[in-house]
């Protein structure tokens, strides 16, 4: 375990630098000038060059990018061009939203998707199955602005169960989490469904049948948890889902995560905190995966650490 | 001091709605934004968001008369007295004014205030309007450790030289980057000074967690003994403006920072429940289509002049909902030098096939518009388009990043038209200069300039210096019409469609007490110190 640990932390330090290298040339080669955005319209020729010269654009872009790996050894991420702030101090201040929206999410998608997927696959060919399969079709495929949108209207000014909006307590977080939640929900639904059903038709599930196990029991002892061994590996797969989609929710919803502070970060190209959140988000989707890989012998001792 | 209390309560009463019942004091407002406030370092902020808020914590030695264009002093103790030769200009500060740190607000901390604008390591977007002072060009480029023309005349006095004169001079010092920032504080927080603001304004900053909100408390020892009306100003950040909008209605935000969100805008403004919760006032700005005079046809004025009189103004202003007035010069209503007179092009598709036929594009041209990738402004780059195309000019449209645009449109020889939508000029000062220079001038005609027509007449720039050293109070009706003749000039050379001036919807609940001059003043937008809640 202890050389498969160690081999993916090397790939995951692979990733990283990949991740910065190629967010660094991509912004590099961006059409714009951060300096012209940082000085504003009314700024002279001469203030713009000063500008760049001060923040050290006018190196090329191998110097630019050495010091900024230099930098990064010692975890400086560097100075945000538009705020001034440190970008680890604005990313300190935003993981925690984005990490509870995400929590969130991921507990309401389990929470909705996999009994809806049970139930779909039970009453397979049913009512139940076919309302299921079209709701997980519709959450899936309902974009995300209009939800959070429609959710607000409806449950937040309608009928005032939750706030408009903002950053507090559960029920401040419960709309943004479904909202990021609901897709997510339809595709465990989906998944739970045909992995059920698929386990249901195994010879082990035949043989606990032949043997008099009431459906119940055999649903709950034999099949489900071998159904849901790729849940797990698709939590890991959600975080990077949602590091996408934390950026439409969180403006909606004034949710002070990542995601709307690098959407600002773009606007302005402002490249220090681009970069940071571009390689916290690498690390955050790597860890993932690796629990991930790591949490799965346990759920299914045939898996074996490679 | 009692005489100032007594008068600045009787002009703060005439300014809401000319009762001299006074505003109650205490409450608390909010306010809401969907983009986040990026600094309030005034030498560093440079938007029309980060202003208002950043007015709560500093003051400048001059500001103007609420709701109006005219100077008046605020950290001075009156307006400057000027030398005969109209450079050098001498201020007196207000004895006993206090940092909010408790420390008093001397001479020098005006000289370094505006050192620290000028010094390049601060990155200041204000640096070039300050280069007027003598010794700034010595200062900035490494070459002299001060600013020779800033200089203290005892504990309270100041003295600035210009290497000429400057008739727009005080409207610069009244701007945000000349805001008086107390040394030590910027020593203490260094390039974090933005997110721990000190300086001498109405309200102290007192808590800002990141992405969520602002929050402003009174400040005891300010100044104006009788100001502010509120104790508390909360600006929410990050809200959509939609949500915003719902907030608002169910009590939990006062005042929309945005405006009204535009999908909401006609169901708004056509609910007689909302009259009286709505402002509205012509903003000091112009929204343009820019035309390249360095790329192909557009090199010949008549091309211009067809283009101008090809563009249908009405249409574009149906696609804003009529959020504005209809351009028919580059300066805006409000902009002292605004020619009343002015008629601009009249709209005449026959007339422009015509010019365009004169000048040998019978059969039109391919060309292309670029716009910023936000609505409305793909939409407006599509009745253009559609304009266009009825006189025979094929105008592909680029909709790309707000600073992809901005930068293609400042390299020459690259963006043939470009719509201003998103970027488009609003005044940094009330004065006509600041609509020449910036903009239409030979030194912005250059790579990563805002003169995005490549305009460049040489004696119009010599036309404006003329006007900007006109700096007598005898001469300002005179120097007024210089700048008309110079922007009657170039209307004639076309290098703008003028399409409109943005008119600005405020919304505010029922509780919150603040007229146009508060909520839509022409310089501030937003005059917290002048806001009030009903009791």
């Amino acid at each position: 375990m202890l050389s498969f640990l160690g081999s993916r932390l090397l790939q995951s330090v692979f990733v990283l630098l990949v991740a910065s290298c190629v967010t660094f040339t991509l912004v590099f080669l961006l059409p714009a000038d951060p300096a012209r955005m940082v000085a504003g319209p009314s700024a002279s020729v001469a203030t713009v060059q000063s500008i760049r010269h001060e923040m050290g654009l006018d190196r090329p872009f191998v110097a630019q990018y050495g010091t900024y790996l230099g930098r990064l050894a010692h975890l400086d991420l560097g100075r945000s061009y538009k705020q001034g702030s440190t970008v680890r101090s604005l990313l300190s201040s935003r993981i925690l939203p984005t990490v509870q929206l995400m929590l969130g999410a991921i507990a309401l998608e389990l929470l909705i998707g996999v009994p809806l997927g049970i139930w779909a696959a039970v009453r397979r060919g049913g009512w139940p199955d076919t309302v299921v399969m079209g709701l997980a079709f519709l959450g899936a495929a309902a974009p995300q602005f209009w939800l959070a949108l429609s959710l607000v209207y409806l449950l937040a000014y309608r009928f005032a169960l939750f706030p408009l909006g903002g950053y507090g307590g559960l029920s401040h977080l419960f709309l943004p989490a479904l909202t990021l939640g609901i897709g997510g929900a339809g595709w465990y639904a989906r998944m739970m469904r045909s992995q059920l059903l698929e386990v249901l038709s195994q010879d082990y599930v035949r043989t606990a049948r032949a043997k008099g196990q009431t459906p119940r029991l055999v649903l709950l002892r034999h099949a489900l948890r071998n159904a849901a061994l790729p849940i797990v590996t698709m939590i890991g797969l959600d975080i990077g889902t949602f590091m996408g989609g934390v950026v439409v929710v969180e403006s909606v919803f004034g949710w002070p995560g990542l995601g709307r502070l690098v959407w600002d970060a773009i606007r302005v190209v402002d490249i220090p905190v681009i970069v940071g959140v571009v390689i916290f988000s690498a690390f955050v989707i790597t860890l993932a995966n690796l629990l991930a890989d790591l949490v799965q012998p346990l759920v299914d001792p045939r898996v074996r650490y490679r | 001091m009692n005489r100032t209390l007594k008068s600045a309560a009787l002009l703060s009463a005439l300014a809401l709605g000319g009762t001299l019942a006074a505003p109650a004091r205490g409450g608390s407002m909010v306010v809401s934004y969907k983009d986040d406030v990026t600094t309030l370092d005034p030498a560093i902020g440079y938007d029309l968001q980060n202003w208002p808020i950043e007015k709560m914590v500093f003051d400048g030695l001059l500001d103007y008369k609420v709701g109006s264009t005219t100077l008046e002093p605020r950290l001075a103790t009156g307006m400057p007295t000027v030398s005969a030769d109209g450079r050098t200009y001498t201020f007196t500060l207000r004895p006993g004014v206090k940092f909010q740190n408790g420390r008093e607000v001397v001479a020098s901390d005006v000289v370094y205030t505006l050192t620290r604008v000028l010094d390049p390591k601060t990155k200041s977007p204000g640096q070039s309007f300050y280069m007027g002072i003598v010794g700034a060009q010595a200062f900035t480029t490494g070459k002299a450790k001060t600013v020779t023309g800033l200089k203290t005349t005892g504990k309270y006095g100041v003295t600035i030289t210009l290497t000429a004169p400057n008739a727009a001079f005080l409207n610069v010092m009244a701007m945000n980057f000349a805001f008086v920032v107390p040394r030590e504080e910027v020593a203490k927080y260094g390039a974090d000074f933005g997110h721990h603001p000190v300086g001498t304004g109405p309200f102290r900053l007192t808590g800002w967690p990141s992405g969520q909100q602002l929050v402003f408390e009174r400040n005891p020892a300010y100044f104006y003994q009788n100001l502010p009306y509120l104790d508390r100003v909360t600006v929410k950040v990050g809200l959509d403006p939609s949500v915003a909008f719902l907030s608002l209605t169910r009590g939990e935000v006062d005042l929309l920072g945005d405006g009204i969100p535009p999908a909401q805008f006609l169901q708004v403004i056509r609910d007689p429940k909302y009259k009286a919760n709505i402002l509205q006032r012509t903003n000091v700005n112009t929204s343009y289509l820019s035309l390249n005079t360095g790329i192909g046809p557009l090199k010949d004025v008549r091309v211009r002049q067809a283009i101008n009189m090809a563009i249908n103004k009405t249409k574009v202003l149906r696609l804003i909902n009529g959020r504005g007035v209809i351009a028919n010069t580059y300066l805006p209503p409000l902009m002292p030098g605004y020619d009343k007179a002015a008629t601009g092009y009249r709209y005449d598709p026959a007339a422009a096939k015509a010019l365009l036929k004169q000048a040998g594009y019978e059969k039109g041209f391919d060309t292309t518009l670029y716009t910023t990738s936000t609505d409305p402004n793909p939409r407006i780059a599509q009745s253009l388009q559609q304009d266009l195309a009825a006189v025979g000019i094929r105008a592909s449209i680029k909709s790309q990043a707000q600073s992809t645009v901005a930068e293609a449109a400042g390299t020459p020889g690259t963006a043939p038209m470009v719509w201003s939508g998103g970027m488009a000029w609003t005044q940094d000062y009330p004065d006509p200069s600041d609509f020449y220079w910036p903009i239409l001038s030979c030194r912005s005609a250059v790579q990563g300039g805002w003169n995005w027509p490549f305009t460049c007449d040489k004696a119009l720039d010599a036309a404006a210096d003329r006007a900007d050293q006109m700096v007598k109070p005898a001469q300002a009706t005179a120097r007024l019409n210089a700048y008309a003749a110079i922007f009657a000039k170039l209307n004639a050379q076309a290098v703008w469609v003028p399409v409109y001036h943005e008119v600005r919807y405020m919304m505010r609940s029922d509780r919150l007490v603040g007229g146009l001059n508060e909520l839509q003043d022409p310089i501030h937008n937003i005059v917290y110190e002048r806001l009030s809640v009903k009791p």
